[in-house]
């Protein structure tokens, strides 16, 4: 503690610190020497490639993957083509770059998982350098080949190929390069002598960094920052250049007195750097640049690997790594000797607190006079974050915690949640893990990937337990690592199914967002179909097994499946799938099992392939439907007989469907078309099609009596309705003698009051008067108001002793009607005496009347309009 | 724009925004100009959503109706189709694309399927050759339409149809994920209720769509506490009755579509001073009718025989408001009446429109002579009317329901509309549960005799559906089902409702009462009765995460949705706006439904009409 900043070395205004981060656990017979040594930022694995350039059979170089700490996740030699240049993907994947452009990509553990390849052009022209880059937009690769062009893909996973334009006067490989993500576009900075080229999608340009005059001589090494925002540019003769990527602005400019090319060249920087810098390094020897001019050498033993992060650059080497950074400024105020920073004397405070000395008091008198305690607990909190080792955080922690004792209303929030997160933090920190993150790459990279890539790495059961710790939401934690654990699970060989599905069903259980079919999915993919199935069993979401199902060919289970998920379109897929895979017997046998999908079927038969549609029924033996089918498509024929010849059909289904009425109806309805078409024939009557009734009706109007008088015996219509039809057709023709015939030639089936309101409605007045001494007493009141006799209806109303009668009466009467007004009022207030008794006696009458209020509406409707207009 | 949708126990407008949100976010995934091409059934349901002005706003420039042959000239980039997952529909986008002119056009054509992307229509346009020149083909989610403030409607007119007569569940499965984008809006519902077939149906894709995204679930305090899920077919009879509220009449007499019915022009035209009545407008009068009319709002759930009075009433309170004028002596009264006048002058205008269709109404409602006979039935509309409702009121109190009715076959032999001779055997059927044999073949052969053989499917259909049956051995519960659910109120109060059974005039809906029952006593109490009714009955929970169960404020009240599986009537919702409103249900419900139906447009989706080609 007390030698905190022992490791510090000054930088202008600012510090350096080496902390050292593990032992490596690897043992490398070599060391790094003669290796292609691959290791991703953010505490990222590590790749080794022993002398790549070996090619005899029959020792093959050896592929190495490792955790940051050096713990080994696998070897094997190396089979394929000469290896370029390896690279890791965000996602943790090693890219391995052949010499013929062919890109192979490998999992942490080794297993080999896909190729591409980075164009036809590469395979005659070997690829000389390669680099691997990380965007916005994934994981991208840039090449430059022996014909010496540039070929980009910005994202591997949706691979785009970008062939570059030339570089005028470039002959093999320039002497650096980098890649350059600007604007939204990814762009190649390269060096070629003197000349300095940036090439884009279109162009090649000349370009020159400001300020960097050419007696500098040309650039040999170059270097992006982390945040592609700055560049650092080494010439041959020693002079470093560091500015803005845009080349358009110059930061510093250095002499380092050295002539010869550094193996690395990387920034140094952290958000908020006070003092950024670049480390070049040689064989023995690290250099520290500052932008300041000022330098710090540190001499190197054995060879290393530097890899660029965020907030500093780790050193590896085979027996140690380490983290060279700024000293963060809180850590500074903090740990600089002698610095009276608030935190600093709450560190102070809590110490002397621990040795039970008043001084605690005094520290913290102090601090409360300035009123900087808020602030003092703020950095102690803040600086814990930034240090790694575990004593150096619990003192800074205990300090905050004491100072925040003497704060009300300050919020806990901050305090937990680094409590939290360092408890994560050291947790993947240990070397048995290997993550060596900072706490500002921790919050750069999200917990959500933190946790994908220990799944990557297989630590599940870490995983798991971070999840819950942290609190996250079962959806985007536990479940999404039950689920890469399950996949992987499935693949395990020496297991049976049984074993395996049940392992999966213990732990995976119902967690929700755990898909089984996606796990199924890789069983299949494994080629364990027996697995799958089983697995599948427990997926929730019927419709989600579908598709997998009829992967597997297991098409009578999809379709089941479909069915359970009450999605019809998938129901139909699967339909028209197996309707293209089996014969129309076992098809249809299919169906017969499964009654949803049948009747979607039949739906779509309908309005798709009628023909089917008839198959079907008649496979069922469905007599109803058939006949129903040809009763349907007896309206498309074109032609009479063949409409007659369908409806025969329906008949003979109808009768085994014992539908007896329906075959007497459709009988009948041949009969009448038969009937139609002789006399369209024989008189051009226009009857085809027609109902019965209609038919009827024509004839009548045409004066064909006789025909109408045929119909309505044969066909058996009811002595009613034929009565009103030909009461109504002769009335409208004005037959008036016909028609008092008619009315006498037996007792009328509708009465006569019919007959009486036909007439008035065609305005025959006097033939309606005609009825009216016919009409039934119960009609008598109706008949005379029709034809507009009041005396009458009064007459008739009174006789019948009828209030609710004489009331319609009465709201029949003008003023001029006054005698009759008198005697109805009379005869009214006779009856209202013995009300009551009429009441009991005509109880169903009554009932309606109450029904009538209703609709009886108040006048007060069409006063309304008055009012408003 | 809608907000009337927020006025409500629950804020509808939140559904509406979602699906605005999820329009516009397509629309801006074509960038430039365009051009939509629209399967006719979506437009009226999409003006609940958005009106042209947000689609102008995302540069659509114009509009086209979807048909075969060459698309119209326009002068835009993109071409997008939006149209239900329908293969003849496929069909006419694929002969649209075909037709295009390849060397001159550069368009891009997009399509969009409402409610869903279907893999059967995808696979169509493929073996159509035209699944590539589609740069983007995506889904538009719409389920549930906010219709009004307590109003869900997903506009399905083919449900009840393809459940009953299909068994076909593809509404059902809509339903269900359409109450699931509710529940992620609004909260689980932790209980749920439902009656028949398909209730029980939905009811499970639901548990299992929970159980699917278990875990994803949101974090939303529930605004329903619970879901009724109705089938139509426990309750048939209903929806053949005439509705008899101010606007159950206007849905049965003019028909009410997505919001907006169209009445003749005669009775709106203006009446400007000196012009006369010379040029009557010949266009018919379309009206949007919801309740952001405050005068609509208080009318529309009344009796029409309330109506009347309430009109006039709030005519004298309009009259009063302008008299005001004479009393407004200083600046500031002058200046306040000024600023009241644009509120007063749309209050009036919608007054004197709702004087106009009330007189409509009336001249067909309102019988001025008493009936004496309904043999008669010819002589007016209003009398027709009246002895129509005579008929379905004896129906429904069980008078006669076993013979062939007389009236009935009068209005087959005058010819009336099939659509009400059908609903009147129907609900004869219904009340008889089930009619006899004789009976209900001397109606069929009378329909098929006077309105054609062809409609012998149709009949077909509606026995399939069960709204018209042979009498079976069992005995007619209908009558046992009246007297127990009390579905006949002898003395109704039309003026001041004191029960449901206001908005048929004695009838009170079996669905209402149905859902009045389970709010209390509960449905324990009419287990008998609702095992005679179709289908089982159930209860299930949905458990809710930890915290979110609600603390009810004394006297709070509760919120149920009531889902009606197959379609529900206008005066079905009066009669649950009624019970919300009640003082002391406790209850207040929201109303959800696969389509809005009277018994005119039901029947008229259970038919079958071929064509006939014969020459």
């Amino acid at each position: 503690m007390a030698f905190i900043t022992a490791s510090w070395n000054p930088l202008g205004d600012a510090f350096y610190r080496k902390t050292e981060l593990y032992e490596m656990s690897w043992s490398l017979r070599d060391g790094l020497r003669d290796s292609l040594v691959a290791a991703a930022p953010y505490g990222g694995p590590i790749a080794l490639l022993r002398e790549p350039q070996r090619r005899s059979p029959s020792s093959r170089p050896q592929l190495e993957i490792y955790s940051a700490s050096g713990g080994a996740f696998a070897s094997f030699p190396w089979k394929s083509g000469p290896v370029v240049q390896l690279g890791w993907t965000v996602s943790d994947e090693l890219l391995c770059i052949q010499e013929d452009g062919t890109v192979l990509i490998y999992d942490l553990f080794g297993s080999f998982k896909r190729h591409f390849s980075m164009g036809q052009e590469v395979v005659q022209s070997q690829v000389l350098e390669a680099k691997v880059f990380h965007s916005p937009y994934g994981t991208g690769i840039a090449i430059v080949t022996s014909s010496s062009r540039f070929t980009l893909a910005t994202n591997i996973d949706d691979l785009k190929l970008r062939r570059l334009p030339e570089v005028p006067g470039l002959q093999g490989k320039p002497s650096c390069w980098v890649v350059l993500t600007q604007d939204r576009q990814t762009k190649v900075l390269l060096s070629n002598g003197p000349e300095l080229f940036i090439l884009d999608n279109t162009s090649c340009t000349v370009v020159c960094p400001s300020g960097l005059s050419p007696q500098d001589g040309s650039i040999v090494h170059m270097s992006v920052s982390f945040s592609y925002k700055y560049l650092a540019l080494l010439t041959d003769t020693g002079h470093l250049w560091t500015g803005l990527s845009t080349l358009q602005e110059k930061l510093s400019e250095v002499d380092t007195k050295k002539t010869t090319v550094p193996k690395q060249m990387l920034w140094c920087r952290r958000p908020k750097s006070q003092q950024p810098s670049v480390v070049l390094m040689w064989d023995r020897l690290l250099l520290v640049v500052g932008v300041c001019n000022e330098t710090i050498q540190y001499p190197i033993e054995d060879p290393c690997v530097l890899v660029g992060e965020m907030d500093g650059v780790r050193i590896i080497s085979s027996s140690n790594q380490e983290l060279l950074q700024e000293v963060p400024l809180v850590c500074q105020d903090i740990f600089k000797i002698a610095s009276m920073a608030p935190g600093a004397l709450l560190l102070e405070a809590h110490r002397e607190y621990e040795k039970s000395s008043q001084k605690a008091d005094e520290y913290l008198r102090e601090i409360k006079e300035q009123s900087m305690l808020g602030e003092a607990v703020r950095q102690c909190v803040e600086a814990a974050g930034h240090e790694y080792d575990t004593n150096t955080q619990k003192s800074l922690m205990r300090a905050a915690s004491f100072g925040k004792c003497f704060l009300t209303d300050f919020s806990p929030d901050q305090f937990v949640t680094t409590c939290r997160e360092l408890r994560v933090l050291n947790a993947v920190r240990d070397s048995s893990v290997g993550l060596p993150l900072t706490h500002t790459q921790f919050k750069q990279l999200t917990l959500q990937v933190l946790i994908d890539r220990l799944v990557y790495r297989q630590f599940y059961p870490l995983a798991i337990e971070i999840c819950r710790y942290l609190k996250i939401p079962d959806y985007q934690g536990v479940s999404r690592v039950l689920k890469h654990w399950a996949s992987c699970k499935v693949q395990q060989k020496d297991l049976t199914d049984d074993a395996i599905a049940r392992a999966v069903c213990v732990k995976v259980g119902d967690s929700p967002g755990v898909s089984y079919s996606d796990i199924a999915a890789k069983a299949y993919e494994c080629g364990r179909a027996e697995l799958a199935i089983k697995l599948l069993d427990f997926e929730a979401r019927s419709g989600e097994q579908v598709p997998l199902l009829l992967k597997m060919k297991r098409s009578q289970l999809a379709l089941s499946k479909a069915v359970e998920s009450g999605d019809t379109d998938l129901v139909y897929t699967v339909v028209s799938y197996l309707k293209n895979e089996m014969n129309r017997g076992d098809f249809f046998m299919t169906l017969r099992n499964q009654p949803v999908a049948l009747s979607l079927y039949r739906q779509f038969c309908k309005l798709q392939e009628q023909e089917t549609l008839k198959d079907l029924y008649n496979q069922d033996d469905d007599h109803q439907e058939l006949a129903n089918y040809y009763v349907t498509a007896s309206y498309r024929e074109k032609r009479l007989e063949g409409r007659l010849s369908l409806l025969q059909s329906a008949v003979d289904e109808y009768n085994k469907a014992k539908n007896e009425f329906a075959v007497k109806a459709t009988e009948d309805e041949m009969r009448l078309l038969r009937f139609q078409r002789k006399l369209d024939d024989e008189k051009g009557a226009g009857l085809l099609g027609l109902s019965l009734q209609v038919t009827m009706e024509t004839l009548l109007s045409l004066g064909l009596h006789k025909q109408a008088e045929q119909l309505y015996k044969d066909f058996r219509v009811p002595d009613k309705r034929y009565w009103w039809l030909k009461l109504k057709s002769l009335a409208e023709k004005e037959e008036w003698d016909e028609l008092e015939k008619f009315s006498k030639s037996k007792k009328s089936p509708i009465g006569y009051l019919a007959f009486v309101e036909v007439c008035i409605k065609c305005n025959n007045k006097y033939e309606a008067k005609k009825y009216v001494s016919k009409v039934t007493p119960e009609q008598k009141v109706k008949a005379h108001l029709a034809v507009g006799d009041l005396e009458g209806a009064a007459d008739a109303a009174i006789e019948r002793r009828n209030e609710a009668e004489m009331g319609a009466v009465l709201s029949r009467c003008s003023p001029s009607n006054s005698l009759v007004i008198e005697r109805l009022n009379r005869a009214r207030a006779a009856i209202a005496k013995n009300f009551d008794s009429i009441h009991t006696q005509a109880p169903h009458l009554d009932r309606r009347t109450s029904c009538c209020c209703p609709f009886t509406i108040k006048a007060s409707v069409c006063s309304i309009a008055g009012v408003i207009l | 724009m809608a907000a009337h949708l927020s006025y409500g126990r629950v804020n509808l407008n939140i559904l509406r925004e979602a699906a605005r949100k999820e329009l516009r976010e397509f629309l801006d995934k074509c960038a430039g100009s365009k051009a939509i091409v629209w399967d006719e059934y979506l437009t009226g349901p999409f003006g609940l959503i958005a009106q042209y002005s947000l689609l102008k706003e995302h540069e659509v420039e114009k509009m086209f109706t979807l048909k075969h042959g060459r698309l119209p000239p326009a002068d835009v980039k993109n071409i997008i189709f939006f149209v239900r997952p329908r293969l003849e529909l496929m069909d006419i986008i694929a002969d649209n694309i075909t037709s295009e002119d390849r060397h001159h056009s550069s368009r891009d054509f997009h399509i969009l399927f409402v409610p869903r992307r279907s893999m059967l229509c995808e696979q169509r346009l493929k073996e159509q050759g035209v699944l590539g020149s589609f740069i983007n083909i995506d889904e538009y989610i719409l389920d549930l339409i906010p219709y009004d403030g307590d109003l869900l409607s997903m506009e399905y007119e083919s449900a009840f149809r393809e459940c009953y007569l299909e068994n076909d569940q593809t509404s059902l499965y809509h339903t269900a994920k359409g109450l699931m984008t509710l529940q992620a809006l609004y909260g689980t519902i932790p209980q749920i209720y439902g009656k028949g077939e398909c209730a029980r149906l939905v009811a499970n894709m639901m548990l299992r769509m929970k159980r699917e995204f278990a875990g994803s679930q949101n974090q939303i305090l529930p605004v329903f506490d619970t879901l009724l899920l109705l089938d139509r077919n426990v309750d048939l009879l209903t929806p053949l009755a005439t509705q008899l509220t101010y606007e159950g009449l206007i849905d049965e007499i003019y028909g009410i579509n997505n919001g907006y019915v169209k009445l003749p022009p005669e009775k709106f035209a203006q009446k400007k001073q000196g012009e006369g009545s010379k040029d009557l407008p010949t266009e018919p009068k379309k009206l949007q009718l919801n309740s952001a009319e405050e005068l609509y709002a208080e009318i529309r759930d009344k009796n029409f025989n309330a109506v009347g009075a309430a009109l006039s009433k709030k005519a004298k309170i309009i009259s009063a408001a302008f008299e005001e004028r004479h009393n407004a002596k200083t600046v500031g009264e002058i200046k306040q009446f000024v600023s009241q006048l644009p509120h007063m002058q749309a209050a009036r205008s919608s007054l004197a429109n709702h004087t106009s269709i009330a007189e409509l109404i009336k001249d067909i409602t309102s019988a001025y002579i008493i009936p004496l006979n309904h043999l008669s039935s010819h002589v007016s509309a209003s009398e027709a009317f009246f002895d129509n409702l005579t008929v379905e009121q004896e129906f429904m109190t069980g008078v006669d329901t076993d013979k062939v009715n007389t009236y009935i076959e009068d209005c087959i032999a005058q010819k009336d509309p099939l659509i009400k001779i059908l609903r009147l055997v129907c609900m004869q059927s219904v009340c008889n549960n089930g009619l006899k044999h004789k009976v209900m073949d001397y109606y069929k052969r009378e329909i098929l005799q006077t309105y054609g053989y062809e409609h012998i499917l149709t009949l077909n259909n509606l026995e399939k559906a069960g709204l018209l049956k042979p009498q079976t051995g069992s005995r007619n519960n209908y009558p046992t089902i009246r007297k127990t659910l009390k579905l006949w109120m002898e003395d109704a109060n039309e003026q001041n409702p004191n029960d449901i059974s206001y908005v048929y005039s004695g009838y009170s809906p079996l669905s209402i009462r149905l859902t009045q029952i389970l709010a209390r006593p509960g449905w324990r109490s009419i287990e008998e009765v609702l095992k005679m009714l179709p289908g089982p009955h159930f209860e299930e929970r949905q458990q809710l995460p930890s915290g979110l169960h609600k603390k009810r404020q004394q006297g709070e009240n509760r919120t149920t949705l009531v889902f009606f599986l197959g379609g529900v009537t206008y005066a079905e919702i009066a009669a649950l706006r009624f019970l919300s409103q009640v003082e002391d249900s406790g209850m207040e419900y929201v109303i959800a439904t696969t389509k809005l139906v009277n018994g005119t447009t039901w029947i008229k989706s259970l038919m079958d009409r071929p064509e006939s080609q014969t020459q």
